[in-house]
């Protein structure tokens, strides 16, 4: 190619990049200016600590969005919780322990998993999994925070794996062998080389995990009962995500109720880049030459 | 001269999968000596070296045949606990392969593989081990620190410490100065006589010279086949085979 071609073609390179970038200012610039208003008009503390979100009552709304932030906050620890360490291991069961035609088999039904419209979780969750909760804990209804961490755990469960068999695959042989040569079996070598030295790899599973759950509202909206209670574990809850999914259609245009939904969309969205950069934080602290 | 002999070879064949890496190796190892392995690339030592602590057997469809024994028992004797065999057999690999952890934590780990859970049972283990590998000094102030940190020789000497922390009978040495300096290089065959009185040191090297300075036995590798064994000094002045003599003054490999 000639040397203009080659510089044409960089420059398409770098455009497209800067696409990306400035469509990421923009949503920024986007969610500053439309969510920061109503915070103040609503009052920072009342926003993020009142504990009654009522923001249909014309004559006195409230906007306190803490019962949906902690559901939001337990709903995604609680699926974290549970998918962090299934995941792990099947990803180590995949990176290392499995003969290699079970590790293509399992990899591709996890990828199956991955393929799972959203809306088609919530309505098995909705269909069966509420269901059972109601029946099994003798509840009045199943729609339930407890729902919600299920059915958002198995959601984000493949691209934990994925992302953690990534990281574990990048560990260096160097290390087992080493480990190897001590006399530790391959277990011991799993568990205590294999997996520390993929640290900050396995640290971005989890994160992009719990930033997965927090952002995840259509199917969390069909099983978990939607009812802005002060979040208690077999109780009905509503996210910060089905707040904004159920109310955004009925809110007058401009009106403050409106507003403050668009500023819970600024604490999803400062949520989810504070996930994602946690990891990247915590490399750079890791002391890793 | 009596000499007690820790690790013994007998016809032993070794095959990756249909291709055959040793051919035949009868090879005696003797107690507390530095033996020296030396050879072209290519040519076996270093399966040999693996094959007596059998870290061969992770590479797929790797086998050994015939007899190669430690204190008289089959290594390859079948439902034989490799983790065991390998806490008495340790090894020095060719780049130095330290955990991403600290200093301190890569010395205890073999240590606490195997149960040591008392702090001050595990911190005299590990200061006896840097201790050993001549290195203390230079670490004794930053144990916390990451290993990976260190120089290139410091860190190959804190491997040998972390070898050393597990207290194996034999050290096997693959080729564990050859990316290394030459003053880094000094030390350690400084220390490698220090470490012979109590250890059963075998060494591969490329460095002719090397297995001169610091073996008492010399085996030549060639094809697959011990092609001479016995003292270095002898070896190394007068080669019976042809072709020891040649790869010694530089015509062959």
């Amino acid at each position: 190619m000639s040397r203009a071609g080659e510089r044409a073609a960089q420059a398409v390179l770098f455009l497209c990049a800067l696409a990306a970038v400035a469509l990421l200012l923009l949503l920024t610039a986007f969610f500053l200016s439309s969510g920061l208003p109503a915070i103040r008009e609503i009052g920072w503390k009342e926003f993020l600590l009142g504990r009654v979100w009522d923001s249909a009552d014309r004559a006195a709304p409230q906007f306190g969005i803490l019962p949906l932030l902690l559901a939001s906050i337990y709903g995604a620890a609680g699926a974290a919780a549970l998918a962090v360490p299934l995941g792990l291991l099947t990803a180590l069961f995949l990176a290392r322990a499995a003969p290699k035609g079970v590790a293509a088999c399992v990899r591709q039904l996890v990828r199956l998993l991955a393929g799972v419209p959203s809306v088609v979780c919530g309505l098995v969750g909705m269909t069966v999994l509420v269901p059972f909760l109601r029946e099994w804990l003798d509840l009045p209804a199943g729609d339930s925070l407890l729902a919600a961490v299920l059915v958002l755990a198995v959601m984000i469960l493949p691209p934990v794996v994925e992302l953690a068999e990534d990281a574990l695959a990048a560990v260096p042989a160097a290390y087992e062998e080493a480990s190897f040569a001590l006399g530790a079996t391959e277990t011991e070598t799993w568990f205590q080389v294999t997996l520390p030295a993929a640290g900050s790899g396995v640290l971005a599973a989890v994160a992009l995990g719990i930033g997965r759950a927090v952002g995840e509202a259509m199917a969390v909206l069909m099983v978990a009962g939607n009812v802005a209670n002060m979040p208690t574990l077999l109780g009905s809850v509503r996210l910060l995500t089905t707040g904004i999914a159920m109310e955004f259609g009925y809110a007058a245009a401009g009106s403050l109720r409106q507003r403050a939904l668009l500023s819970i969309g600024l604490v999803l969205f400062v949520l989810v880049v504070l996930m994602n950069a946690l990891p990247h934080l915590a490399r750079r602290k890791g002391g890793r030459p | 001269m009596s000499e007690q002999i820790i690790l013994s070879a007998r016809g032993l064949d070794f095959y990756y999968g249909p291709a055959q890496a040793l051919r035949s190796i009868h090879l005696d190892i003797p107690a507390k000596k530095v033996t020296a392995l030396i050879g072209p690339s290519g040519c076996g030592k270093s399966t040999f070296l693996r094959c007596l602590n059998r870290m061969n057997d992770l590479i797929p469809g790797a086998r050994a045949e015939g007899s190669l024994t430690f204190h008289g028992e089959e290594i390859y004797q079948k439902g034989r606990d490799v983790a065991a065999l390998r806490r008495r057999i340790g090894m020095v690999f060719q780049k130095p392969n330290l955990f991403p952890m600290s200093i301190y934590d890569n010395v205890a780990y073999g240590p606490r593989l195997h149960g040591i859970r008392s702090r001050s049972a595990l911190d005299e283990t590990v200061e006896r081990s840097l201790r050993a590998a001549a290195i203390w000094e230079e670490v004794a102030n930053r144990l916390k620190r990451p290993a990976l940190g260190l120089s290139g020789g410091q860190q190959q000497r804190l491997c040998i410490a972390r070898a050393l922390a597990v207290e194996p009978e034999v050290l096997l040495m693959d080729e564990a100065t050859s990316a290394l300096d030459p003053i880094s290089t000094g030390r350690i065959e400084t220390l490698l006589g220090t470490l012979k009185d109590r250890y059963t040191i075998v060494l591969v090297t490329h460095n002719m010279r090397q297995a001169a300075r610091v073996s008492s036995r010399t085996a030549f590798f060639l094809n697959g086949e011990v092609v001479e064994r016995g003292p270095t000094e002898r070896l190394f002045s007068m080669p019976r085979d042809r072709r020891t003599e040649a790869y010694l003054t530089g015509c062959l490999g």
